[in-house]
């Protein structure tokens, strides 16, 4: 297999008394999609602060295409390539839709002018948001809030996506087209990591499963290997099984 | 598809505003001197306004020290002329100043946060005043006169000041306008909006907030030169006054926070009330603060805020309209 695109090593981070991430290890290749699953508090979102850069890890490190990026700030890491959604959408609500893109497209895609008014668009249109272009951040509903999330992602056209549970609240045909977008960024050489409460969803489209509990990767392959493992099955259904 | 930043609305009122200050520029001309003195306090007042709205409507920068550069620029200025250079070019000169010490300054001031930040940048201002008192050349605690704007007539001296003023206002609201035109503008806004998610999206926050902080201090600058020409006389406990901030907090919450066209608003009313209770006295501080906590409690938003949500008003070309493309255009 070819050298990993974003990777993490060993990484910690303790919150207090708690460690919340406690010796990670995680890779990611170009053109693959990992799912990562566990259940709440099992430090998911923390393992995607540290990799886009929001927070430090207390030890191990992070690196895209062999260069260390530990010490690398959010926004250095992002015009680097590496771009992510929040769990809870942060638009930036006095601006609109299309002005909300178009700072992912500038700041973090490097983009100009004609370039990235273009760029945003195409963007917009495969969000399913170009409709709502010109309508203030503050007046979209959550499915909405959430798409903009990933357009923004996009538009600063990664290398590396990370999404952080995009799918919550879909119906079914949403879902479906959903996966068929992260599928289409897939074959084309992006590498996607999904966290996703919906486990179906994500079978339909990941190469590989990472499942997470208590800060540690306690499962880790094919997503039908990984979903028949007891420690899974302990780990989500809370039991002995 | 296509990207439209002029509206009809923009045009007309870009239009309005280039009238009005070629109005404006034959104030002097047509009024009495004492009505071109207040004219020219409305214009500092708006200069303030605009600048700490620079800083803490998009910078999220909650500054209560910026009166640490008007002073800066009232005291340069009589400092320059002191050196026997002219007064008009030492205003220049300790407007540059102002900027060149508010850089030094955004080096450790940036680094504090939020309320740290707002009560460091007061500690710093206080500093300052106190070196200047220390300062018998610069008239120690008592004051000092700018006397060397004595050589003007004062119907001269009053036009050339208001002049400057409206120059001043002018530049620095072109400042801004382009600023937020161009394309670090948009980050600015989303810094303005939420500040953690503009990093994750590859905005240099710190490097734009620097930005806004020396412009700000080049702006207070300004306004601190025009004060001291304006009234030709100035001590440490009046320009360096806190209450200059309080003002800027005023006039800023009061017209609209992180809008463009509020600040000017604000600084308009609060000139209003200044020349109605020309007494000033405590009541008037009592109003002052009552209007700005029902401002607060009521309309968090401002007089703008409301008229840009009620009404989708926008007065100024800084956002971006997605249009589909005209056939044959």
């Amino acid at each position: 297999m070819e050298a990993a695109v974003l990777a993490a090593v060993d990484v910690r981070k303790r919150f207090g008394a708690l460690a919340v991430l406690d010796g990670v290890n995680l890779s990611l290749h170009g053109g693959e999609v990992v799912g990562v699953v566990g259940p709440n508090g099992a430090g998911k979102t923390t393992l995607l602060n540290v990799l886009s850069g929001s927070l430090t890890p207390d030890s191990g490190s992070i690196t895209l295409r062999d260069r260390d990026i530990t010490r690398k700030s959010a926004a250095e890491r992002c015009k680097l390539g590496v771009a992510r959604t929040h769990q809870v959408p942060r638009p930036f609500v006095g601006m609109t839709v299309f002005e909300n893109v178009l700072v992912a497209a500038t700041a973090g895609g490097g983009k100009r002018g004609a370039d990235a008014y273009e760029l945003c668009v195409r963007v917009l249109e495969q969000c399913g948001l170009a409709h709502l272009a010109n309508r203030r951040a503050e007046g979209l509903g959550l499915l909405q809030r959430k798409r903009l999330e990933l357009a923004r992602a996009l538009a600063v056209e990664p290398a590396v996506l990370l999404l952080d549970e995009i799918g919550g609240g879909l119906t079914d045909a949403e879902s479906a087209a959903l996966v068929e977008m992260v599928a289409g960024l897939r074959d084309r050489g992006i590498a996607v990591l999904w966290i996703e409460h919906i486990v179906h969803v994500l079978m339909q489209v990941v190469g590989r499963l990472v499942c997470m509990d208590a800060g540690r990767v306690i499962a880790e392959g094919p997503p039908s290997t990984v979903v028949a493992q007891a420690a899974v099955i302990d780990a989500y259904l809370g039991g002995k099984a | 598809m296509q990207v439209q930043r002029w509206t009809r609305t923009s045009r007309w009122f870009g239009a309005a505003f280039c009238v009005l200050v070629v109005v404006l520029a034959f104030v002097p001309l047509v009024f009495d001197p004492d009505i071109v003195q207040k004219l020219t306090t409305l214009l500092i007042l708006v200069l303030l306004a605009v600048m700490w709205n620079a800083l803490a409507g998009y910078g999220g920068l909650l500054s209560v020290g910026q009166q640490a550069f008007i002073g800066i620029g009232a005291y340069g200025t009589v400092f320059f002329a002191g050196q026997g250079i002219s007064p008009y070019p030492a205003m220049l000169l300790a407007t540059v100043l102002a900027g060149a010490i508010s850089l030094p300054i955004s080096l450790f001031a940036l680094r504090l946060r939020a309320a740290q930040f707002a009560i460091g940048m007061w500690v710093i201002a206080e500093v300052i005043s106190i070196v200047v008192r220390l300062d018998q050349n610069l008239g120690a605690g008592t004051g000092i006169s700018l006397i060397q704007l004595n050589q003007y007539e004062p119907n001269f001296r009053q036009a050339y000041t208001f002049w400057l003023a409206l120059a001043f206002t002018v530049i620095f609201l072109a400042a801004l306008f382009f600023l937020l035109r161009s394309p670090l503008g948009a980050s600015l806004r989303a810094i303005r909006d939420d500040e953690d998610a503009a990093r994750s999206l590859g905005v240099r926050v710190a490097a734009r907030k620097r930005l806004l902080f020396v412009l700000a201090g080049l702006g207070c600058g300004a306004a601190g030169v025009l004060i001291v020409a304006n009234t030709l006389f100035i001590e440490p406990t009046s320009i360096f006054s806190v209450q200059w901030s309080a003002y800027m907090i005023f006039m800023v919450l009061v017209g609209g926070l992180g809008t463009f066209e509020g600040p000017i608003l604000g600084a308009i009313l609060l000139f209003a009330i200044q020349t109605t209770f020309t007494q000033g006295g405590p009541w008037y501080l009592v109003g002052l603060g009552a209007t700005a906590a029902l401002f607060a409690l009521l309309l968090p938003r401002g007089l703008w805020g409301v008229v840009e949500e009620r009404l989708g008003l926008q007065l100024i070309a800084v956002g971006f309209r997605v249009v589909e493309k005209k056939p044959d255009a």
